[in-house]
């Protein structure tokens, strides 16, 4: 027995190397490039930059085209995610690949797939210019580019958080009086809050990271559509520290956001749809 | 009342039932699980519609599929408890039972008093901060009726109420119920599996298998009367459906077990026998005497009945198969156990025979 014991442990030893090989590996990889990035600012050159008015107009843009498109995925998403959550219909799964797609799709497309639709020669450009509206190359283009490229982030986590609400919360819901939009209301959405919440700030991360559909179909004006990350990329074809302190400042803001994440919600799983049964 | 109506199809399961629910007083539904108990109180809540069915409270017509007619739940005046309470967990237990109360537009200095007189009366003001999964068993299934009551629904349904406790709370939570249901005088639709909730429940009790109704009686009819083996288990006595058969020494009556002797002449017709486990007498040798009925047989098993109490029930492998019920004592000086091969004997008049 104990010979095998051994054995045992021998071979879960050398298992236990690999996982950890292989993970020392991937973690290398994609920490690497984070450390040298934090390595390489010149140290009081960070500040400094802050009084340039471009890089200072760029994280303004950044941050409210952002919340901006956040804002605008939530309103619209919410009820998509509900629908989606709740219905059947034809052409339900049409949809959900359709929304999944802007995921997978390089950028730089999302970008050209928006100047088809929406540029003045676009599909919808005629109607918006009777409209009198001018979509590309303006601020709310950028909003528009953000939000396609974010949006399935929210309608995901948000899908899943309310299909996590247990049926028989709705259930009991329905029988004490309380029509559907009260349930989802009162009992749907407060049970499906953190994921709700992860969601949204998965949403604005990505829409703050936004480059190639933005460059595409935005453009690159500085105050008008340049945001942070084009910043960074203009700055590097001139100014490498320039460079670096703004994607040092990139990665302190997505690093906040996504430690917020599990902060606020433990495992992403809302915490009411886990209530354990009584007495069982 | 309550009227209810309902054929419906899922998959293999078919729910094909009638039958009224007298005001004011408590029917049971009892029957095993996947009986469909919960599907008729779903249907009866609106929160499942059936494939064909009415449903009418005091002369208000809920459901009617051939009119087209489906209430939603929410329009329902009922009270509803879920057989794991479902309660809230984001909400006190003062916010789950004002729940209903704010769904159905009471202005709010009404919400409070009348929270307050429902969770006096169920016992758990002091809980009323609290969240549920703070809450033991009985505490929330005292809340998940508060919450139901708090409405002054005219239905209750209550779906196992008293499953997910454990048995001691079980015990002081039945006595409990009983009482409010008493002085409520609320409609009440039961469901249960187990027979001693049914027999301590039910003003009228309905006995559900497959989908369904078996047999539907008060207290004194499924006892003395059950109509199938599965209530003849549920109140605990043999049961042999059979057709009278005249033989040179008597009466018989022939089952698809065996024959049994009884004491009056009938007309040669369908009837239903039951033998009281008390009226049979073991013994180890061969009985001599007057009793017209004896089967040999091994024991199959010995249970104590109650379990912990004074009688036991020996579950005998006879033919036709047969349950007795003996003392303790009887157990140790007969050296019973399980495998010992014994007598069982009762007399002609001790079965009970009827149509």
């Amino acid at each position: 027995m104990g010979s095998i014991r051994i054995e045992g442990r021998g071979s879960e030893g050398v298992a236990l190397g690999l996982h950890v090989a292989a993970s020392a590996v991937l973690c290398t990889l994609l920490g690497l490039p984070v450390v040298a990035l934090v390595l390489r600012v010149p140290p009081g050159r960070l500040l400094e930059r802050f009084q340039d008015e471009a890089l200072v107009a760029a994280l303004r843009l950044s941050l409210l085209t952002s919340v901006a498109a956040t804002l605008v995925v939530m309103l619209l998403g919410l009820p998509l995610a509900y629908l989606l959550t709740t219905r059947t219909f034809p052409g339900k799964r049409l949809i959900e690949a359709m929304l999944e797609l802007p995921m997978v799709l390089p950028p730089t497309v999302a970008g050209v797939g928006l100047l088809l639709a929406f540029g003045r020669q676009g599909l919808a450009g005629g109607a918006l210019a009777a409209l009198g509206l001018s979509i590309p190359f303006t601020t709310l283009a950028v909003v528009v580019a953000q939000v396609f490229v974010a949006a399935p982030f929210f309608i995901a986590a948000t899908r899943a958080g309310l299909a996590e609400v247990d049926r028989r919360y709705l259930d009991a819901a329905a029988t004490l009086r309380s029509s559907p939009s009260r349930t989802l209301f009162r009992v749907m959405l407060p049970l499906a809050f953190p994921s709700l919440l992860a969601g949204a700030a998965m949403t604005w991360a990505r829409a703050l990271g936004e480059f190639g559909a933005t460059i595409t179909f935005a453009g690159n004006m500085p105050g008008v559509t340049q945001t942070m990350p084009l910043a960074v990329y203009l700055a590097l074809q001139t100014d490498l520290d320039a460079a670096v302190a703004l994607s040092v400042l990139m990665l302190a803001l997505s690093l906040g956001v996504l430690l917020g994440i599990r902060l606020v919600t433990p495992g992403l799983l809302p915490v009411g749809a886990r209530a354990r049964a009584p007495g069982r | 009342m309550l009227e209810l109506r309902v054929a419906s199809r899922r998959g293999e399961f078919e729910l094909d039932l009638a039958f009224e629910a007298r005001g004011g007083a408590t029917t049971v539904i009892v029957g095993e699980s996947g009986a469909g108990k919960t599907s008729v109180l779903r249907v009866a809540a609106g929160l499942d519609r059936p494939d064909w069915g009415r449903v009418v409270l005091d002369g208000e017509v809920y459901t009617d599929t051939e009119a087209g007619v489906h209430l939603p739940p929410w329009r329902r005046n009922l009270g509803y408890v879920s057989q794991d309470y479902s309660l809230f967990p984001h909400l006190t237990v003062a916010e789950n039972v004002a729940f209903g109360l704010r769904a159905a537009g009471v202005p709010r200095g009404e919400v409070g008093a009348r929270v307050a007189r429902v969770l006096e009366r169920t016992g758990i003001h002091p809980l009323l901060r609290r969240k549920p999964t703070t809450l033991s068993g009985g505490q929330q299934q005292r809340v998940a009726l508060a919450r139901a009551l708090v409405l002054d629904p005219r239905l209750l349904l209550l779906d196992e109420p008293l499953a997910a406790l454990d048995l001691q709370t079980r015990r002081q939570v039945r006595g409990e119920l009983r009482r409010l249901l008493q002085e409520l005088g609320t409609t009440t639709l039961y469901v249960t599996h187990s027979p001693l909730e049914a027999l301590l429940f039910g003003d009228r009790i309905i006995v559900l298998e497959a989908g369904r109704i078996s047999q539907t009686g008060d207290r004194d009819d499924l006892l003395r009367h059950p109509r199938s083996r599965y209530v003849a288990e549920l109140v605990g006595t043999n049961f042999f459906a059979g057709r009278v058969a005249a033989a040179e020494t008597g009466e018989k009556v022939r089952t698809a077990d065996g024959d049994l002797a009884i004491s009056r002449a009938e007309d040669p017709a369908d009837l239903f026998v039951t033998v009281d486990p008390r009226e049979i007498t073991l013994h180890t040798h061969r009985p001599e005497g007057s009793a017209q009925n004896v089967f040999e047989g091994p024991i199959v098993e010995l249970a104590p009945e109650p379990p912990g109490g004074e009688r036991v029930r020996v579950v005998l492998g006879t033919r036709p198969p047969l349950v007795a019920e003996v003392t303790r004592e009887a157990v140790a000086s007969l050296g019973l156990a399980e495998g010992v091969m014994v007598h069982a004997s009762f007399k002609a008049t001790g079965i009970r025979s009827y149509r």
